[in-house]
């Protein structure tokens, strides 16, 4: 079993929780892991990716080959494209359709759209509407993760219990409303929502 | 043992933690950073009373970590490549003094230029200074190397680079550890006179660091971490050095590599591994993270001795980091892609943050140049660099750490006036105020722009060592106090802001402006604490 996870969004959106919660159930639950952030220049507000990669045989390169991606789980629309050519054949878009517009020169939505669509596995979200719902849109990558989860191959249960360790400091308010985001986004990709 | 999830620099700084050390000295920079950072937050080296605040600069924090190694404690110095540069002085010499207690020098590389600006490749340093060297592939390597390393300081009386770069330092990975050691009682060396690099001591000195280095050779030919792993396929030789080795393995689902594979960890070169290898196999590949350091060693100068593959002869591109489709396509294995980018996706560069004192500082600056003609501003490394892209195109220059002050001063000199020094608070108490000094003692007609924002913001808001003392300093080196000139840069000082530009730019003489407001990141935080304390209190 293996899953090579890109990780993209835009520096400050969060894409290092959702790295963090998906880290911790991996070795919650015994497997093998490695992930390469970025840190340094392009946190500032510049594209942001980290390879995620879980497996339960040791793994050697903590980044992922051109064409090896398991999923792209984006948290950003026009990002989520930017790392295709490390999609594999079948392999899973996921992407949230709210855009950071901080460029001059930002594509057209319908233009990523179409783009998006080409892509014969995917599921877009919008994710900052369905976190507003509940209560703040900064739960929006969480929402996100949930979108994605049936696609990883970890136990719902150990993504929960990542969670509640991860936000452990932030107070039960925080944890309650990050699990109802994770529930969300997983009602979505189920197509119960 | 307690199996931890850390990140490459993180498994560094536990290592050191657990081998004993009893500082840490650093100066923030990407990415090196987060291995002294991971002991400021370590209650495990709290409890121990291990030093770990910020240096003003990697050549203050060098020394000090010379200092606390002569008094015969483990010290652990960290940098990012060029801080190296910074540092070599000390550096070097520490070669020729050796160690009392263990010495670790941590040099992190940065192929590609995820955040720097250039690639140089600290490997060549450790082998200038004739001092050995250790690479590690993986975060486990790189916690075990850190006992090691200091072991073999002590043991060798020599100070050990270790020399990682960003795909290891910003990658996280499971860490198991190994129990921990006391640290050393302060004790003097050994020849009181170890430390004196008088001529007459130091051609002594160093001559016993030639006489080591056979030693030091012995080590890594014995030490296990060049490792060679034997294969039937000798057609073809592979040497793979730090994570290099794990771009190969990532190609052999099942670890087995059909030709021999000398796996390198630890320098100077072990010669008789490197011949084994050489001498088996028709042909050799070399993999290596940065520069091709252990190629252009075995091709010698006129590169037809052995039959050699690697960055030298196109096989690997010559610049950029190594990736795993790079090193299949070395390998002479099919590579696979996923569909291209699609032409929509733009590029979206670094900016400053919303709301950052910068921009209005760049406002200000710009309207109060429009008289002039463009390219006159010298600047440095900090965020305020990204002054150089639109909507600013503020800023000419960005070279190494206190270059804008004296580039200033060069061209004022050279009679471009005005000619205009942007530098930050960090950046200017690092390596800015002896170029100021140069300014004062020439009367250069120059206008230094401290850009105050009272934190090292592009690391990640760590402490200033300028806080609380920039116009002491100023003042100090002999600046004109009518001359040092702090501005509140927000929208709404603008026009007065401008018009302080304007009168030291016409003044004739070295003045001093600091624009100064709290980084929007920092200040944040800091509202968020204030916040937590608040509602503990109430």
């Amino acid at each position: 079993m293996k899953n090579d996870i890109i990780l993209a969004g835009v520096g400050g959106q969060g894409i290092l929780s959702i790295a963090a919660t998906i880290g911790m159930a991996a070795v919650e639950t015994g497997l093998y892991l490695k992930q390469a952030e970025v840190h340094g220049m392009s946190q500032r507000g510049g594209d942001v990716q980290s390879h995620l990669r879980i497996s339960d045989q040791q793994i050697a390169s903590d980044l992922i080959p051109k064409g090896g991606a398991d999923m792209i789980l984006s948290v950003e629309p026009m990002e989520s494209l930017r790392y295709l050519p490390w999609l594999r054949e079948k392999g899973w878009l996921i992407t949230n359709t709210n855009p950071v517009v901080n460029i001059p020169n930002y594509p057209n939505g319908e233009s990523i759209e179409l783009a998006i669509s080409k892509v014969p596995n995917h599921v877009t979200l919008d994710a900052e509407k369905i976190a507003r719902k509940l209560g703040t849109a900064r739960a929006a990558n969480i929402v996100v993760l949930g979108a994605a989860s049936p696609y990883i191959n970890l136990e719902y249960k150990a993504l929960e219990n990542a969670i509640r360790n991860i936000f452990k400091n932030k107070g039960d308010k925080i944890i309650q409303l990050n699990l109802d985001a994770l529930k969300a986004g997983r009602e979505i990709a189920e197509g119960k929502n | 043992m307690q199996k931890l999830l850390l990140l490459g620099d993180e498994a560094i700084a536990q290592g050191a933690i657990d081998a004993g050390i009893s500082g840490i000295y650093a100066y923030p920079g990407t990415p090196s950073t987060e291995i002294t950072e991971y002991v400021q937050r370590s209650s495990e080296a709290r409890e121990k009373n291990i030093r770990s605040q910020w240096s003003a600069n990697e050549k203050t924090a060098m020394e000090a970590a010379i200092g606390m190694s002569y008094a015969g404690k483990r010290s652990m110095v960290c940098m990012k490549h060029v801080g190296l540069n910074v540092a070599a002085d000390a550096f070097v010499n520490s070669a020729i003094t050796g160690t009392n207690g263990g010495l670790i020098v941590v040099a992190a590389d940065d192929p590609s230029m995820h955040s720097s600006q250039n690639e140089q490749d600290s490997r060549f340093y450790g082998k200038f200074a004739m001092i050995p060297v250790l690479e590690p592939s993986n975060q486990q390597e790189a916690y075990e190397m850190a006992h090691y390393g200091f072991d073999l300081s002590e043991k060798l009386k020599t100070p050990v680079l270790m020399r990682i770069t960003t795909r290891l330092a910003h990658s996280r990975s499971g860490v198991v550890r190994k129990t921990s050691r006391e640290q050393n009682e302060v004790s003097f060396p050994e020849n009181l006179r170890q430390y004196v690099l008088l001529p007459m001591n130091a051609r002594k000195q160093y001559k016993a660091l030639l006489q080591n280095q056979a030693s030091f050779e012995e080590h890594s030919e014995e030490s296990g971490w060049n490792e060679y792993f034997d294969g039937q396929d000798k057609s073809r030789g592979i040497i793979a050095s730090g994570i290099a080795y794990n771009y190969l393995m990532e190609n052999y689902p099942d670890r087995k590599v059909p030709n021999p594979v000398l796996k390198v960890g630890q320098y100077p070169l072990p010669k008789n591994l490197v011949e084994k290898i050489s001498k088996e196999c028709d042909e050799l590949l070399l993999l290596e993270e940065g520069f091709p350091f252990i190629e252009e060693m075995l091709k010698g100068f006129l590169g037809d001795c052995l039959n050699v593959k690697g960055r030298m002869d196109g096989t690997i591109s010559m610049d950029g980091e190594l990736t795993p489709n790079s090193v299949r396509r070395a390998l002479g294995l099919k590579t696979t892609e996923g569909e291209a980018v699609p032409e929509l996706v733009t590029p979206r560069p670094p900016k400053l943050c919303p709301g950052c004192s910068h921009i209005d500082s760049y406002h200000a600056l710009n309207e109060a140049l429009q008289d002039f003609t463009k390219g006159r501003v010298f600047s440095d490394i900090g965020c305020y660099t990204l002054g150089a892209l639109p909507p600013f195109d503020a800023i000419n220059s960005c070279v190494d750490m206190g270059a804008s002050v004296t580039m200033a001063k060069g061209a004022a000199d050279a009679g471009l006036i005005p000619s205009i020094a942007v530098i930050g608070d960090s950046t200017f108490t690092h390596s800015g105020i002896t170029g100021l000094l140069d300014c004062v003692n020439d009367k250069s007609n120059v206008v230094i722009i401290i850009l105050d924002n009272a934190t090292t913001a592009m690391t990640g808001g760590q402490h200033s060592s300028a806080l609380g003392h920039l116009e002491n300093i100023c003042k100090g080196i002999g600046v004109e106090e009518d001359h040092i000139r702090v501005l509140n840069p927000l929208k709404k000082h603008h026009e007065e802001n401008v018009k302080a530009m304007k009168e030291e730019i016409a003044y004739e003489g070295v003045s001093v402006i600091i624009p100064r407001r709290e980084c929007i990141q920092t200040a944040k935080r800091h509202k968020k604490t204030q916040k937590t304390e608040n509602v503990k209190t109430a």
